[in-house]
């Protein structure tokens, strides 16, 4: 009402309605800029930067006051680098205004509530930090934020819940007192002491059979990989002793002490922890990865010790930092740059070692692999003088360290390093890597080199690798990738086959009908001239299937298709790939196929366990997509049946709707049909790979133990770490089919050695 | 209560770039929509001599790849320095627009772009000369893509003309 009558007053009267209604848009946005855009670079100092705003969000408060509200909320959430530069603001937005910092700790308890709910642990973390932070801001009393550590802490009293979730209650108020821990002890000294002792009590009674499982080295020197609680614990302790003296950690509200010490503070109200529900999934346990220590960076400031809390601080942000801008790298690399405090720390050796954490992270990345190797190219560009040589020696230490690193993580560095060495014309000094020549070639070093330059030739061709390595290297040179018929080699015409192969090659060159073809080669039983221009071009492919209906041809044809290529792995792996959409092979002949005694002599190359889990990750994909439709065609029928209560009674649309209906049931029962079928494909595949192994395994553990050897060959290492990387790799499908793995086949008569991988998998309770 | 924060959601390798293909048949609107929902990538300012197996190497690192189409001289039938890589899902391609756009394959900055989609003709170049447009007039020498541009060409050797 007001409105039209300020409209009816002013000049223009059209237009200006008009600016009214877009004004609010403009404003709220302009808002959301300047709150995310706080902190960043500027001319002025960040303390007259958050005055300056807190100015400016107090004027807009009485229009704006829910847009604030959410903004801050979000921040809060998405991005943990920055906390203590918005727990300063809304400190200051607080002193000038008790009521907004009333509603913004209640937002933030609902925004805390949903995250749980919704399963990201991750986002909660940072939520309750920025709540403890905003103790150190005079926002929130210091007895109220030790009820709630309370209250989180009481989680590890209950029974029959499993230890991740403890895990996590007990990693939160860990985490959060790095920043708040000084005033929560000068507050509340006997309750926080009380709060330690029951996490130590935690922390000793706590099963940590999954610690091996996500190691990346299995050397305890010169870096144990210490599990992660362990490590955040060792480094409170640290911080108790050094009387919660904390330097690291950019504090812009001590600037605003005497504003922010006259404000009123605000009570949390009781938050009791969400129960434990079945279909909760909280984080996985992890290993602290370290390369790096005091001794590595040879001038300039000094790295902070593996059980500081600076160490885990400075280690925190970088990851929120690669969180909040992973998808774009220039951005990225920019922001790690130009942490605060990076004139004290040697950040260059921070930023590689969390990066290569994230890289070699069990069981997978944070982030898609190939984003690891650009971001490491664009701060090379950022920082040419220095970036490439901490580089150069972190990728010299991990060579070193091949011999204890886990296989999975060894095909990372081989995958990375290959890549990494394609944008820089391939130059490195591989006669610093001479050692690896001496070893059998089995061994860890020249293997590795081995697929470094087998990947190079890949990403370029096989003179370019010849011409790189010093001739010493010749031996670990791949083969020229080409294919291997020996049909085809003309000289040879007295070769047996020889003659009929022209037959059949002339015969598709007149492009012979699918029959005829197919007439001749049973008659004769010829697959190579096929598979030599199926390499080309995927035709005939009715062709093949009818040849390969048995396991018998299915197996056949996987074995010549390695015979023509064997020199051409890429080639291998595309063939299988394209045989497995067309249908011609099925998931359980290839799995039978690379674990037969054919193959064996191929069994630790690399490109064998792609194969392996490309295959994998085509049958889960095609039963995601079948149960995809599924739950499509049930939504339908619901929509259906909805519009059918809605419509009331014309009998016209009744009976179509009926009609609909009936294909609509028929649809789902035939798509239920489908997902059975396709889980139990899915679970046979499982199966085929987990017995096979078995197999393999003791096998191998038989033979040594009779013959009185050590089981420890580079071999058995191989093998047992790739048994472990079915199970981490897949851990999401494999947990529909513990039941039968663990009746069927992981039962108590196997091998403790192989027992125990399946033992640890299920200890990290996924 | 969970925000979107627009000045966060930046990602800005996997917006669609100024070009337009001339040859599309449909108008600006029809060809945006079909780059917004693209599993197809155009690659350009590949060596002539990059095979078909070193794009699918890198490519594959940021996912499966359904099909690569080199680009073709559409007088000689060999390769002109693009291709097209095609995609069984969006979220592969789009890794591939934020990390590997603007990194090297056979030491050179290759970039990449979203494409409305293969049809036949497409793989062929449009260069008067048979191959791409941009070697009918760079002046600057590129060993890789056949040495000069196809003007520069001509003008360092015109028919007809006696040397001494």
């Amino acid at each position: 009402m007001s409105r039209r009558r300020h409209s009816d007053e002013s000049d223009g009267g059209q237009s200006h309605k008009r600016r009214r209604t877009s004004e609010p848009i403009e404003i709220e946005d302009r808002l959301e800029s300047l709150i995310c855009r706080v902190g960043e670079k500027s001319t002025s100092s960040l303390e007259s930067n958050l005055e300056g705003l807190a100015g400016v969000l107090e004027a807009d408060l009485p229009n704006y006051k829910n847009k604030i509200l959410r903004i801050l909320c979000a921040v809060a959430r998405l991005l943990p680098e920055k906390l203590t530069v918005y727990t300063t603001l809304v400190g200051l937005l607080n002193a000038r205004n008790y009521n907004f910092g009333g509603e913004f700790v209640e937002a933030m308890i609902r925004q805390l509530k949903e995250t749980l709910k919704n399963n990201l642990y991750n986002e909660a973390v940072y939520l309750v930090r920025f709540l403890s932070d905003l103790v150190n801001c005079h926002v929130i009393a210091a007895p109220s934020m030790v009820a709630m550590f309370e209250n989180f802490i009481s989680v590890t009293q209950e029974e029959d819940v499993p230890q991740v979730r403890s895990d996590w209650f007990v990693y939160v108020v860990l985490s959060c007192l790095p920043w708040v821990g000084k005033e929560l002890y000068e507050k509340k000294d006997v309750e926080m002491d009380r709060l330690l002792s029951q996490i130590e009590g935690f922390l000793k009674r706590r099963v940590k059979t999954h610690v091996p499982m996500l190691q990346v080295w299995t050397a305890e020197k010169p870096h144990p990989q210490e599990e992660y609680l362990d490590c955040l614990w060792a480094q409170i302790q640290k911080l108790k002793k050094d009387r919660w003296q904390e330097r690291h950690i950019l504090r812009p509200y001590i600037a605003f002490d005497s504003v922010l010490c006259e404000a009123l503070q605000h009570n949390l109200p009781p938050f009791t922890p969400p129960g434990h529900m079945p279909d909760a999934q909280y984080p996985m346990p992890r290993v602290i990865f370290r390369m790096f220590d005091y001794t590595d960076a040879p001038e300039g400031p000094v790295m902070p010790g593996s059980h500081s809390v600076e160490r885990f601080v400075i280690e925190e942000n970088l990851h929120c930092i690669i969180k909040s801008h992973w998808k774009e790298r220039k951005t990225c690399a920019a922001q790690l740059l130009s942490y605060p405090g990076k004139n004290k720390i040697p950040l260059n050796y921070h930023i590689v070692e969390v990066i290569f954490g994230e890289l070699f992270q069990l069981p997978s990345p944070p982030h898609i692999d190939v984003m690891y190797t650009t971001l490491l190219i664009e701060l090379c560009k950022l920082q040419p003088g220095s970036l490439p040589q901490v580089l150069a020696q972190a990728t010299e230490m991990l060579y070193m360290r091949l011999d204890t690193m886990n296989t999975t993580c060894i095909d990372r560095l081989i995958n990375w390093f290959s890549h990494h060495l394609s944008n820089f014309q391939f130059r490195w000094s591989w006669d610093d890597w001479a050692d690896c020549l001496t070893v059998d070639a089995e061994k860890p070093k020249p293997k590795f080199v081995k697929e470094v330059l087998e990947k190079c030739m890949r990403l370029s061709y096989h003179q370019r690798i010849v011409d790189i390595v010093p001739p010493t290297f010749a031996a670990l040179i791949p083969a020229e990738p080409i294919f291997y018929y020996k049909y085809a080699i003309e000289s040879n015409s007295s070769l047996p086959g020889y003659a009929v192969t022209i037959t059949v090659s002339n015969a598709i060159k007149n492009r012979a009908s699918n029959e005829e073809i197919l007439t001749i080669l049973k008659e004769l039983f010829i697959l190579p001239p096929l598979i030599f221009i199926m390499g080309k071009k995927f035709q005939f492919h009715e062709v093949l299937k009818t040849l390969t209906e048995s396991d018998e041809g299915k197996l056949h044809i996987l074995r010549v298709v390695y015979e023509v290529w064997r020199n051409h792995p890429q080639m291998i792996a595309v063939l299988v790939d394209k045989m497995i959409r067309t249908q011609i092979v099925d998931c359980a002949a290839v799995a039978n196929w690379l674990f037969s005694q054919d193959m064996a002599h191929e069994f630790t190359r690399l490109y064998i366990w792609e194969i392996l889990h490309s295959t994998i990750r085509k049958m889960n994909k095609h039963v995601q997509k079948i149960q995809k439709e599924l739950e499509e065609a049930k939504d339908k029928l619901e929509k259906q049946q909805h519009k059918k209560r809605d419509s009331g009674d014309d009998e016209d649309m009744e009976k179509n709707s009926e009609d609909e209906e009936g294909q609509l049931e028929e649809q789902i029962e035939r798509l239920q049909e489908k997902v059975e079928s396709a889980q139990s494909e899915q679970k046979n595949l499982f199966l085929v790979i987990f017995q096979r192994f078995i197999m393999m395994l003791t096998e191998h553990l038989v033979r040594c133990e009779t013959g009185s050897v050590d089981i420890s060959t580079p071999w058995y290492k191989n093998c047992i770490e790739r048994l472990q990387q079915i199970f981490l790799m897949h851990h999401v499908t494999i947990q529909q089919y513990m039941g039968t793995l663990e009746n069927l086949l992981f039962t108590a008569e196997l091998d403790h050695h192989i027992l125990a991988v399946y033992q640890q998998f299920c200890a990290l309770q996924l | 209560m969970s925000v979107k924060l627009n000045a966060l959601c930046s990602d800005s390798y996997v917006d669609i770039s100024q070009y337009r293909d001339q040859h599309f048949k449909g108008n600006r609107y029809e060809q945006e929509k079909l780059l917004k929902q693209s599993h197809t990538l155009y690659v350009g300012n590949l060596s002539f001599y990059t095979t078909e197996e070193q794009v699918y190497e890198l490519f594959s690192k940021s996912g499966d790849v359904k099909r690569i189409i080199i680009g073709l001289d559409k007088i000689k039938k060999t390769a002109c320095g693009f291709c097209f890589v095609e995609y069984y899902t969006r979220a592969d391609a789009e890794h591939a627009m934020r990390f590997i756009n603007g990194t090297r394959l056979d030491d050179r900055i290759i970039r990449t772009d979203w494409d409305a989609g293969f049809k036949e003709g497409r793989q062929y170049g449009r260069g008067k000369s048979g191959g791409q447009v941009r070697d009918e007039y760079r002046q600057d020498y590129d060993p890789a893509r056949g040495g000069y541009g196809k003007l520069a060409q001509q003008q360092r050797a015109p028919e007809g003309r006696n040397s001494f």
